[in-house]
């Protein structure tokens, strides 16, 4: 290969790079702002997201085993529920408010809609910062989990699939977030969070293995529409292969679907919002 | 005539805004608006419906027109905000529809209603709104500084910004507007809701933009900015723009004459509805083509009449007028046509 060519080549590139980083330097800027004012306020973000799986966890997994109404093991199947609820609704909690705030009250958003970025990127960083509270999140829930029951289960050659699902639930999460934040009207929202978030909550067999509820056929169908539910399912079969649970490949492969679905309606309602 | 105070509502001369107007045409437009049209799903009517104009490089352009008359979707468009049914739209070169980012590097935006980021200190509003505008540190650390002192900022420049004044927000959403250099600038209702200092300090800091060869795009319904400010003014209503000149070009053509307002208060004895009597009286003045009763404390009476020509030549027969219905009168304006009469004459009185 001849100098020029060389040269031609390494221009090209180098050309080609920084036209990439320079369309994400405002989505990077917008970024580092979300997560200097967390930052700022660590301790209360902290405590917003994890009082929640911490109480769920220290009476289903502690009190009520210590009182002698729980199998014993029954903290070990919950502990990986709690993790995959804590990713997914912390990142939902963490897109949807703020953009509810945003779009009808603070109207903050607006000075970061008119960054020299296409709007849809926009959105996506809101996905990517709340997936980044959400894994924190979920990340402290393992010596929280240790603190509160005594052990947790866990398997070293397993990592990989619990990041992997961690983050792929935290992304579907944030992406239901999108979705319910730009398409309810601000007006209906409170009233929406309560009826969507607790059946999320309950229903997303985080507190049972999905293949015990054989039992209950109708609940076992209703279970099998939350995304939380393959989460839950994924960290379960990584982490207690022993119990029967769904394959942990097929848990993934549905989250990538829930992720893509819910990342287009979310998208769209984001869209709706930001341009009239 | 008992003891009488007399103004005259005369405007600054119109010399300067001729000037401003005639100022050399350097390339392409700055703003560019060709037919646009903006309809809203299940609307009747059409929010913008085919307006076009163009805004030179440097010029302080005021769109002005009454509520709802399609001012703020005219410039939603144009601020990349809101999608145009059809239409062109071209700010800085750049079209908004077909390359929105290129459009929003290019401009900035200050809105009517405050949108600073809460969770941030002034000094740091300016810094992040740089950094998505990919200013470098050094640079936007520099510009912040600047833009603080500017605007008199630079005592708050480190507190929360819920802790500032109304007007201090608005002094802060123009220097963050200013961080990324725009070619041009919307300022949407810049003074509503200030106090009289800060009115004036904004429109200091306006003409001073001007003088740097910032275009400026402002959307008011206050006629005495759009008088003070723009070079040339676009009278907006039903979607469409209804006339566009210089202030004083507009008022020449568009206004018939100029008024004579008078303030009252009943004289002893008075019977009641003085207003009403007064302007029988003045009907029947040479001259006068029509009164109309102002806002006023009561017991006095405000009324105002339009007269053909030079209100000063009318004001004796309208002074021996008002002084046969025995009133008492305390305070005489003549009004030289301005943008007000303009405007109303062109977009009517009824309330919207």
């Amino acid at each position: 290969m001849s100098t020029t060519d060389d040269a031609t080549t390494t221009s090209g590139t180098g050309g080609a790079g920084d036209r990439a980083t320079g369309r994400l330097t405002p989505v990077l800027a917008i970024l580092r702002r979300d997560l200097f004012v967390t930052w700022r306020e660590l301790p209360s973000f902290l405590a917003q997201v994890l009082l929640q799986p911490v109480f769920l966890l220290f009476v289903f997994g502690q009190v009520l085993g210590s009182l002698g109404f729980l199998a014993d093991g029954y903290a070990q199947l919950l502990f990986p529920g709690i993790v995959a609820l804590t990713a997914f609704l912390t990142s939902l909690q963490n897109t949807a408010l703020p953009l509810v705030i945003d779009f009808s009250f603070s109207k903050e958003i607006e000075d970061r809609l008119l960054a020299p970025t296409p709007t849809t990127a926009v959105a996506l960083e809101k996905m990517v910062f709340a997936t980044l509270r959400a894994v924190v999140a979920s990340a402290a829930m393992f010596p929280l989990g240790v603190w509160i029951l005594g052990e947790i289960p866990w398997r070293t050659e397993g990592l990989g699939w619990v990041v992997l699902l961690v983050v792929l639930g935290a992304l579907t999460g944030s992406a239901a977030g999108l979705t319910l934040g730009t398409l309810v009207p601000p007006s209906k929202i409170n009233i929406v969070f309560a009826l969507v978030l607790t059946p999320l909550l309950f229903t997303g067999a985080s507190q049972y293995p999905w293949a015990s509820l054989d039992v209950l056929r109708w609940f076992q169908v209703v279970t099998a529409v939350n995304p939380l539910t393959y989460v839950s399912e994924g960290l379960r079969g990584t982490l207690v292969p022993g119990t029967p649970h769904i394959p942990v490949w097929l848990c993934a492969l549905v989250l990538v679907g829930f992720l893509a679905l819910l990342t287009a309606t979310g998208i769209r309602g984001f869209l709706r919002r930001a341009l009239d | 005539m008992p003891a009488a105070t007399v103004g005259q509502m005369t405007s600054a001369p119109p010399t300067d805004r001729d000037a401003g107007a005639r100022r050399p045409d350097g390339g392409p437009p700055a703003v560019e608006v060709v037919d646009l049209v903006k309809r809203y799903p299940k609307a009747s009517s059409n929010a913008v419906d085919g307006i076009s104009f163009a805004v030179r490089r440097g010029e302080v352009f005021g769109l002005l027109g009454p509520n709802g008359a399609g001012k703020t979707t005219t410039v939603g468009v144009l601020t990349t905000r809101v999608r145009a049914t059809s239409g062109r739209a071209v700010v800085a070169g750049a079209d908004v529809a077909a390359d929105p980012s290129a459009a929003r590097a290019r401009l900035a935006v200050v809105p009517q209603r405050t949108n600073l980021d809460q969770s941030l200190t002034a000094r740091q509003n300016l810094l992040f709104h740089a950094a998505y505008h990919g200013v470098g540190k050094a640079e936007r650390t520099r510009r912040a500084d600047e833009l603080l002192d500017r605007f008199g900022l630079a005592e708050r420049a480190d507190a929360k910004v819920d802790k500032v004044s109304g007007g201090q927000a608005q002094r802060l959403m123009i220097a963050r507007a200013l961080m990324h250099d725009p070619q041009v600038l919307f300022l949407d209702e810049p003074s509503t809701g200030l106090d009289p200092q800060a009115r004036l300090f904004v429109w200091d800091r306006v003409r001073e933009l001007r003088d740097r060869g910032t275009t400026v795009v402002l959307t008011t319904h206050d006629m005495d900015e759009a008088e003070e400010l723009a070079d040339r003014v676009g009278i907006v209503d039903h979607g469409k723009v209804l006339a566009l000149d210089t202030p004083a070009a507009l008022v020449a053509r568009h206004s018939g004459g100029g008024s004579i307002e008078v303030v009252l208060t009943p004289g002893e004895g008075d019977d009641g509805d003085l207003a009403g009597r007064v302007r029988r009286a003045l009907d029947a003045v040479r001259g006068v083509t029509g009164t109309d009763e102002m806002p006023a404390d009561a017991p006095s009476v405000r009324v105002r009449a339009s007269v053909d020509g030079d209100p000063a030549s009318s004001l004796a027969p309208v002074a021996e007028a008002v002084d046969s219905t025995g009133a008492v009168v305390t305070d005489v304006r003549l009004g030289r046509p301005d943008l007000e009469d303009v405007f109303i004459s062109l977009t009517g009185r009824e309330l919207r």
